[in-house]
Formats: structure tokens, sequence, C-alpha cells
């Protein structure tokens, strides 16, 4: 486990360095001028040329590459533009809510997927299953920030469950203004991990090994939790993985509808002042957020399935 | 029972599970291409179904219920929801559309040439493809169009930046594959050139995995434009766009001028519906397992 732990790792750091390098081209290989773009089209030519000099713009473009790759290594993002602070404090207030709500839709999804899939597999071609399929492939059309203003609408705005927006004070209120948001993006994830659980879990429960659990006169009870679910949860897993995309995606979207100050409204505000460091940090962040979780879903892999390890 | 007969008997089966397995395919499809069909005919058809421009104003006529005069009501500037709809399905469709097109030709493409020579080309563009699907779709596509401006062009040559990569490796997948079989090793020895057989024998045999997943890249396309106008990052108004409808319609939503922000939702969920029943059904048609 140890070995397949740090091949693993190693097998990171490539695509660590490539994301940050792809992140570095976003700014200074681009058409256009950051300079100009953060002053607008009437900067004089002083002013320009002076902000160029502060982000090291008029200097080679290796030398730029560099200075980012140094500056990431020791751990410094830059300045932000319009805060006037380094990055990285701003970032370490603005991690912790956008990973709970993360955390949070994770949970909901497996919460609400893993209970319908075990239902749908088990009543194949029923009322259940004809309809979370139709669900899903609603739930699929439906624009995030769409969702969320509906369920600002209806539990915030009519019932008064929840608050509107925002991220409250304590660990308590941070949770409760989580919920809607978190539902929304729950909402993207679990369309695809039900889809994959329930072809996952039928492939098992139609398998020689299951069919020779019954022959063994197993109880039902026994196959699924040990030969079904077990084998099921291997695909789940990687789905979930696979997801974190969407996840990450989703927050970037539903945190700007729900006003939580986490990472998603963090780059939207860079955006909205021209913040280019911002943009490029956040984006960073987001991107080794996927891979960390890869990570993880690879780990996890190992745990549950011994095969993987000897690959 | 027989060998024969159990053969006889798995047969049988098998090609019933088939038959059933298509004709759903072929309900799919054909509900799919009536509803997207429908859309596409409304949305080239605008100006000959309404009266009215689509950002034309009637301050005396604002945020109107359904009516005769006005199908579906107005909005806060008395412009009418009905027309916005239909030539908001022009944009975004039109778009969403053309948007996948390019990622289409240019991973399938890569894809092939990748998955046929192997090497370091193949190294290269897979690590290219990891570093790339690192990012979130929409945190890439949204930080793209902020550094190349707001507009139809950046929103269609991010879009593009990011999705090739999922054609690029579905086709390289089913080439490698492909590749390996006597089909391709009898081109060879007939003395056909590379180019020839990448282009002209193995892309059309694994294609058809590219266009089922290209459905659901224009699904996924309509979202984030959509997503791109509701944020004031997409199209530039007053073109008439799904997304900055419903930004202008929400502010209202609460006051219970519901239309106004359901109505373009229920445009894109309907859509998208379509579009993934199209894809469904080509998939089961196709015999592609997804």
């Amino acid at each position: 486990m140890l070995r397949f732990l740090i091949r693993r790792l190693l097998l990171l750091i490539p695509v660590v360095v490539g994301v940050a390098t792809l992140t570095f081209m976003l700014m200074h290989m681009t058409p256009g001028d950051p300079a100009r773009t953060y002053l607008g089209d009437r900067a004089s030519p002083q002013a320009l040329a002076a902000l160029r000099h502060q982000w090291g713009l008029d200097q080679p473009l290796w030398r730029q590459y560099l200075a980012f790759m140094g500056g990431l290594a020791t751990g410094n993002l830059g300045q932000s533009m319009f805060f006037h602070d380094s990055i990285v404090s701003l970032l370490a207030i603005r991690l912790p809510p956008t990973l709970l709500l993360m955390a949070i839709a994770t949970l909901f999804s497996i919460l609400i997927s893993v209970p319908l899939a075990v239902w749908m597999a088990l009543s194949r071609g029923g009322a259940v299953d004809t309809a979370v399929r139709s669900f899903n492939s609603v739930a699929q059309g439906t624009p995030l920030f769409f969702t969320g203003a509906v369920l600002i609408a209806v539990f915030s705005l009519k019932l008064h469950w929840f608050p509107v927006a925002g991220y409250g004070k304590t660990f308590g209120e941070h949770v409760v203004s989580l919920i809607l948001p978190s539902i929304a993006v729950a909402l993207v994830i679990i369309p695809f991990l039900i889809r994959g659980l329930r072809g996952a879990l039928i492939d098992a429960l139609n398998s020689e090994f299951v069919n020779f659990a019954k022959a063994k006169g197993l109880s039902r009870r026994a196959i699924w939790t040990h030969y079904a679910l077990r084998n099921a949860a291997i695909p789940g897993i990687s789905i979930l993985g696979i997801q974190v995309g969407y996840l990450a995606g989703g927050s970037l979207v539903i945190e700007n509808v729900f006003a939580i100050p986490g990472m998603g409204t963090f780059l939207m505000k860079g955006i909205l002042n021209r913040d280019f460091p911002v943009v490029q940090a956040s984006a960073l962040i987001f991107a080794l957020l996927v891979i960390f979780v890869y990570l993880l879903t690879d780990i996890a892999y190992g745990l549950f399935d011994p095969r993987v390890r000897v690959k | 029972m027989t060998e024969v007969m159990i053969e006889k008997k798995r047969a049988g089966l098998m090609s019933r599970i088939g038959r059933t397995g298509r004709r759903r395919g072929n309900t799919h499809l054909l509900i799919g291409a009536v509803i997207v069909g429908l859309i596409v005919l409304m949305a080239i058809c605008a100006p000959l179904l309404t009266r009215y421009g689509p950002i034309d104003q009637d301050f005396t006529a604002t945020l109107q219920g359904p009516s005769w005069t006005h199908l579906l009501g107005t909005d806060n500037l008395g412009r009418d929801l009905w027309s916005r709809i239909l030539f908001g399905a022009r944009t975004d469709l039109f778009l969403a559309t053309v948007a996948v097109a390019a990622p289409l030709v240019i991973g399938t493409a890569i894809g092939a040439l990748s998955g046929y020579f192997g090497g370091w080309f193949d190294t290269i563009i897979m690590r290219i493809a990891d570093i790339v699907v690192a990012f979130p779709f929409y945190v890439l596509v949204i930080s793209l169009v902020f550094i190349m401006g707001n507009g139809v062009g950046s929103i269609f040559a991010a879009i593009s930046i990011v999705s090739w990569v999922a054609y690029a490796r579905i086709v390289r997948a089913e080439t490698m594959v492909l590749s390996s079989t006597d089909f391709v090793d009898a081109l060879k020895v007939g003395g056909l050139g590379s180019g020839r057989i990448v282009f002209r024998h193995l892309v059309p045999n694994v294609v058809s995995q590219a266009i089922v997943y290209a459905m659901s890249d224009i699904v996924a396309n309509i979202g984030v434009i959509v997503t791109l106008s509701y944020f004031g990052m997409g199209i530039v108004p007053p073109t008439p766009d799904w997304g900055s409808m419903m930004a202008d319609g929400q502010p209202f939503f609460a006051g219970g001028y519901y239309g106004l922000m359901v109505v373009p939702a229920a445009a894109v969920i309907v859509t998208s519906f379509g579009l993934s029943l199209v894809g469904d059904g080509l998939a089961n048609v196709l015999r592609v397992k997804r």
C-alpha cells in the first residue's frame, strides 16, 4: 500500500506542474493585455507601463514563468490588486466555506443516491425506476443557478426556513446556510451517481458470484451487504471522484447565487474587479482541489479493491 | 437439453434483448427528435411566429400576464416574453451547437491520431488532456471568457479549448482497440498510407461514440452559455438569450412574476431534455455503450 501511495504521489507531480503552467499561460499568453484590461481603454501609456512593470509583465516570458513557479513553490501566489493583500491569506479565509459546501453536497448526494439506486436495481423497469430516470434527465438539463434561485424563493422567502444568503458566524449557522446550496449542487451530481450505481448494482446482482452466494443459501441481506453493495462501491467511488469537477464548478456557480464567501465568489469578484492575480490563483486552487480529490479516489480505490494496488 | 438447443435459446434471448433495446432507442430518438426539431423550427421561423421584436419595449404594457396580445406576457420593460424566448433559442441553440462542432472535429482527429500512432505524440496529448480536465469545466470556461472578453467569440473559443479533450479521449480509446485488429493490419498490408487508414477507415468506425457524446455536450454547452449570460459575462445585451432573461426576471420572482424566470428556464430544460433523449436514442440505435 505504501509503494502504491508513493507511486501515486510521484505521478501527480507532472500534472501539478502542468496545471500551474496552464494557469500561468492563462494570464500571460492569451491575446489581450492584462494591464489594459485592468486600467481600461483610456489609461495613459505611463500608467500601463508602470502596472506592467509592477506585475513583471515587462520581463521576458521565461523569467516571469520562473518567478511564478518559484512563488508557487514557496507558497506565494502574489498580491491581490483590489484587496491589497497577499492572495494566500485571502484564500485561507475563502477555502473553508467552499470545502464545507462540497462536503455537505457530497453527503447529500450519497444519502439520496444510494437508497434510490438500490430501490431501482431491485425493481427494474418499475414505477420508481422510470420516475427517477425521467427526473434525472430533467435535472441534468436544469441550470444550477435556477435551482438555487427556486430554492431561495421557496424555502427562504416563502417559508423562512433558511437564510436567504450569506454564511452566518458560528459553525451551526454555517451548516444551516449551506443546506440549500448543497442540495442544489447535489442535484447536479445525483443523476450521474444514480445512473452509475444502478448499473453497477445490476451488474453485481447478475454476476456469477452472487448466483453462487444464492446457491450457497446466503441470506438476501448478506448477499446485498457483502457482495452487491461492496462491488458496486468501487465504481461508485470512482464516479464520485470524477464528479468533483462538477462539484467545484457547481460551488463556483452556487456560491454566487447564495452570496457565500468562498472560492467561487472570490473568483467572481476577481473577475468583476479585473483582479488578474486573484482569478489566476483561484483557478489554480480549484484545479489543485480536483487533483487532490482524484488522489483520494485512487487511495480509496486501493483500499476497497486490493487488485488495484498490484497494477 | 442439448448444446444446440441451449445455444438457440441463448441466441433467441439475445436478439430479443437487442430488439427491445433498439425499439426503446427508437422511441427515445423519435420523441427527442420531435422536441428538438420543433424547437429548432421555432427558432428558425421566429419572426413568423410573433408580431413583436425581441427587444421592442412598450412601457404601456409592462409586467403583464399571459394574454392573447402577449402569449406569455411581458417583462418589466414591456418586452414580449414569447418573442424573446423564440429569438433567445436562436442565440443559445445556435451557439451551443456551433461550439460542439469544432471540439468534435479537432478532438476526433487528435484522438484518432493519438490512438493510432501512440508513442510520444500520444503521451504528450494525453498529459495535456489530464491537465485540462483537472480544471473544473465552469472554472476554466469562465476564466477564459474573462481573459478574452465578453461575447460570442470568447464563449466559442473558451468552450473549444476545454471540450476537445473529452472527444480526444473517447476516440483515442476506441481507435486503440480497433488498431490492433486484423482489419487494420489488412489495410497496412494493402499498402495504404497512415493518413488514409486513420481518416478514411478508423474514424468512420469510431465517430459514432463521439457523436453520441456530442449530444450531451450540446446540453453542457447550453448550460454554460446560459450561466455565463446569467452572470453578465456571456451574450451581450440586448441580444435576447435565455440566461440573461433569467437574470433580468429574478428580481421579480419574489413579487409573484414567476414567468419571467421560469419560462426561459423551462425553455432550457425542455431543450436539454430533448437533446438527452436524442443522445440516449442514438446510443441505443448505434449500439454505443455509455
